[in-house]
């Protein structure tokens, strides 16, 4: 009961908090001024597109004129729009691809994304908590102060540092990979061929260093902690291997923290590196999110913005409801 | 033993310890150790956060004292020394900074860069000495004009390639051409050369007025280093290629641009066996008047003159030193050293500043927050819920487009930074408040009359220093890296002539990263550098300050 209360007060809050900034985005967003494609037909076709979504009206569509609807009714008519247009609900990309609606394109960029990072957690996951495992069972021995050493440098370097090197000692200077990750599936033949696979090997690479260290530091860090409790005497006492005390009792508790930081990570897979993307030209989101940006393409804008949201706050009440999972002690919304 | 009843005790056995106004306890033999003094103690003894602490520093040192050093300023632009290797007369002699760069030549490209260091060696003097000789070979006092071009131009072909290879402008020299093998299907020989950047810059036109021209001629005369050489007639250069190369002084054949040497044209053939260096002549394509006579510029219509300068040393005429980078150059031509130095300029003043308003704000908010708590503390609670819903990106992007015509770049990204970074102050000081303000001590300073301000400030808010100066330090890093990353994605525009950033400095680079990879390897490793020293240096402070979460990572 408890625990229902918790989660529904969550996600209304959760909608307050994206109805918020719904409206401060789509305020300053529709300050900007706007710019018409420069083709005569492709104009003329946004303007009508902008005039069916109540954003202007059109005076004159052979001259191209036109006024601007008030802020107030142009975001009247975007949340209308967001529950009644069945084809765009968040409207249509202006610029990067004239005429497709956003949601669409959304789904389009989000298979390499969602690949590539699913690609790096795989690699890194095991081997973050791995490395923490191990540092922590050694600690305070040479293995350990490696480890927690180069925990630290990996941690620190920036991701864009790790993506540079990659690519010039494995392109440029060995020669292994390609340089960029495939754009067509034609080429690749599927997401999950091996073609694709190695091309998105270097993004994958810059991707995990920062994750692995960052695993392994939170790992070593948890476990350490629990490794000098009293029940880890106890169980000893008992007549446990060090090894059997570690899995049995250390592991699972060790774990409570670390397993919603790893759902966290899979959920903001969703929405990818935007620096690492734009260096391996990955043809992801944070690519599109970064043109969107350029190109002043105000509708993607809005609904890359929304979605970024949505994606962060859903990842923070889902954290937050899997300790409660996890550890039956923990109850959310107890007072 | 005598048993005394406490409860009758005379009068008189009772003394004064002591009868003057004040109370005379017993000094402490050491000096008291307070909150502070104890954090830095702990500090002190952690080895990794004092390097890291010094590091900083010495990375601030660099920034601040290396515009000041340096010979060249932030504004400094040279648009021909563009993305050039460190080069440094001292550093050369350690073999270190030698403007110099490992290459795979051909022997057609080998050949040319011999012929860069030939025509340097061109000397006006020595060829009006000869040509003044011919003039007067008659012997009898009349100018024998065509034996005085005649001469001039046995002056010219009497510079041999390895003349030229001895040259102190010559990019290549004897001793770095070394190792040599074949490749390809036509088993085309190719040499190891090390090979002199900022000489293979050679020879660049210039176009000068009357007044500009004199001035060059007398500088030339006065230093008595030849910037001035032989004009190169152009109309014999064969291509669009070439034309605008006055590297291409010597005639040459349609294929390849191969040179002409001692009157034979070279083949394709000559690419595949060993070409010896040898005491052949080029032949020149240089302008001459109508009395064959070598001139050193090229009328151009009105006042203006067409030269041909040998381009280091018209550097030195223009700045009165040697090229002197002492990391090199950046891909626009600017001073890679100082550009750095500008980078972290921003970089640290920014976070500085971000440090200085999140603590203030935070501070205050989250003191507010956990002292009045109830409907106070929901109301704000929920402010904070909504602003850190908003992500970074998109506050930076919009404070960018909306603000940043308005206020400036780097004051708008400031806002935008401080728009969401004091939640996480305002958050642990609110924590904090909530720990103490039950606290006994407080509970009497109220008694005492205590205002609300006073307690919080006075009493209270002490308690929380130690957490939010670490938690604000360790917020630098994260600080640096965003606003790297959004120069670096162009998201906000900081590289301007008066400074730059060390993202824009990335990315710029980014486009060389095969061939010229110093232009990225220098901010990234600065970035780098900084990243790891300001963590590390927050670890220490977070340990020091709270010894009972030591190894605890967030």
């Amino acid at each position: 009961m408890y625990m229902l209360k918790y989660v529904i007060k969550r996600v209304l809050l959760m909608i307050l908090t994206l109805f918020v900034i719904m409206t401060m985005c789509f305020v300053l967003v529709k300050m900007l001024p706007f710019q018409l494609p420069l083709q005569k037909s492709q104009a003329q076709a946004t303007l009508l597109k902008m005039q069916a979504y109540g954003y202007l009206t059109v005076t004159d569509i052979v001259a191209l004129e036109y006024e601007i609807n008030p802020i107030g009714e142009q975001y009247v008519n975007y949340i209308k729009n967001i529950f009644t247009n069945k084809e765009a609900p968040w409207g249509y990309s202006w610029k990067i691809k004239t005429g497709e609606p956003v949601n669409d394109l959304i789904i389009d960029r989000m298979p390499p994304t969602i690949i590539l990072n699913v690609y790096s957690l795989i690699m890194s996951v095991p081997l973050g908590i791995g490395l923490g495992i191990y540092a922590a069972l050694k600690k305070n021995k040479w293995q350990d102060h490696v480890v927690s050493t180069l925990v630290m440098v990996f941690v620190s370097v920036p991701s864009y540092v790790y993506a540079f090197l990659v690519q010039y000692l494995l392109f440029f200077k060995w020669g292994l990979f390609d340089s960029a990750v495939i754009d067509s599936l034609a080429e690749a033949g599927g997401w999950f061929t091996w073609s694709m696979f190695k091309s998105m090997l270097m993004p994958i690479l810059s991707l995990s260093f920062g994750t692995i260290a960052g695993l392994a530091r939170f790992t070593r860090a948890e476990l350490t902690e629990v490794l000098t409790s009293e029940f880890m005497l106890l169980a000893r006492t008992k007549g446990l291997t060090k090894g059997q005390a570690t899995v049995r009792h250390a592991l699972n508790n060790a774990m409570v923290p670390i397993l919603p930081t790893i759902i966290s990570m899979f959920i903001n897979i969703l929405s990818g590196s935007l620096i690492i993307e734009t260096i391996f030209s990955v043809p992801g989101i944070g690519k599109v999110y970064i043109q969107s940006i350029n190109q002043l393409d105000y509708d993607l804008f809005m609904g890359l913005t929304m979605f970024y949201t949505v994606i962060g706050l859903t990842a923070q009440i889902l954290v937050d409801l899997s300790y409660g999972f996890i550890d039956p002690r923990i109850r959310m919304g107890a007072r | 033993m005598e048993k005394i009843n406490i409860m009758d005790i005379p009068k008189n056995k009772f003394v004064f310890a002591q009868l003057d106004d004040r109370l005379h306890d017993k000094k402490f033999d050491t000096k008291p150790i307070g909150y502070f003094k104890d954090a830095w103690l702990r500090f002190k003894k952690n080895k990794s956060s004092v390097v890291a602490a010094c590091i900083i520093i010495l990375i601030v040192l660099f920034a601040l004292i290396a515009p000041l050093v340096s010979q060249y300023d932030v504004t400094y632009i040279d648009t021909t020394y563009n993305k050039m290797p460190a080069r440094n007369e001292f550093l050369s002699n350690f073999g270190i900074a030698t403007g110099c760069k490992d290459k795979q030549m051909n022997n057609n490209l080998l050949l040319r860069n011999i012929a860069i260091g030939v025509a340097s060696v061109f000397d006006w003097d020595k060829y009006y000495t000869a040509v003044d000789n011919g003039f007067d070979s008659n012997g009898d006092g009349t100018i024998d004009v065509v034996a005085g071009a005649a001469a001039g131009d046995a002056y010219i072909d009497s510079i041999t390639q390895t003349d030229g290879l001895n040259s102190p402008y010559s990019p290549i020299s004897l001793d770095s051409i070394g190792k040599s093998w074949t490749s390809g299907a036509q088993q085309y020989y190719y040499r190891d050369v090390e090979i002199d950047l900022y000489n293979e810059l050679g020879f660049r036109y210039y176009e000068f007025t009357k007044a500009q021209l004199d001035e060059l001629l007398i500088w030339q005369e006065k230093s008595g280093i030849q910037v001035i050489y032989p004009m190169i007639d152009t109309t014999k250069n064969i291509s669009s290629f070439n034309f605008n190369n006055p590297n291409y002084w010597f005639k040459h054949g349609n294929v390849g641009y191969y040179p002409i040497i001692n009157g034979t044209p070279l083949t394709n053939s000559f690419l595949s066996e060993e070409y010896d260096i040898n005491d052949d002549y080029f032949e020149d394509n240089y302008l001459r008047n109508s009395e064959g006579i070598v001139q050193y510029f090229e009328k151009k219509s009105g006042d203006n003159y067409r030269v041909c300068l040998l381009y280091y040393n018209y550097y030195i005429y223009k700045n009165n030193h040697e090229p002197s980078f002492i990391l090199g150059t950046d891909a626009q031509g600017y001073d890679m050293c100082v550009r750095l130095a500008s980078g972290i300029q921003l970089s640290l003043l920014l976070s500085v500043s971000i440090f200085f308003i999140n603590f203030l704000i935070g501070a205050i908010y989250g003191a507010i927050e956990g002292y009045y708590g109830g409907w106070a503390d929901m109301i704000m609670e929920r402010i904070t819920d909504i602003l850190a819903g908003v992500p970074f990106i998109v506050v930076a992007t919009l404070f960018q487009l909306h603000l940043a015509h308005k206020v400036g770049v780097v004051p708008s990204l400031l806002f935008s930074f401080v728009m969401t970074g004091w939640i996480g102050t305002a958050y642990r000081v609110r924590t904090q408040f909530y720990r103490f303000k039950n606290q006994e001590y407080v509970l009497a300073a109220r008694t005492l009359g205590a205002r609300d301000i006073r307690l919080m400030f006075k009493h209270i808010f002490p308690n929380t220093l130690g957490t939010i100066i670490t938690s604000s330090v360790l917020a630098i890093p994260g600080t640096i890296f965003s606003e790297s990353m959004l120069s670096y994605l162009g998201i906000i525009n900081l590289g301007s002539s008066e400074g730059t950033s060390i993202g824009t400095l990335l990315a710029s680079g980014r486009s060389y990263l095969g061939t010229i990879p110093h232009l990225i390897f220098w901010p990234s490793l600065v970035i780098s550098m900084l990243m790891i020293s300001f963590n590390l240096f927050g670890n220490g402070l977070r340990d020091a300050f709270n010894p009972s979460l030591r190894g605890v990572e967030e």
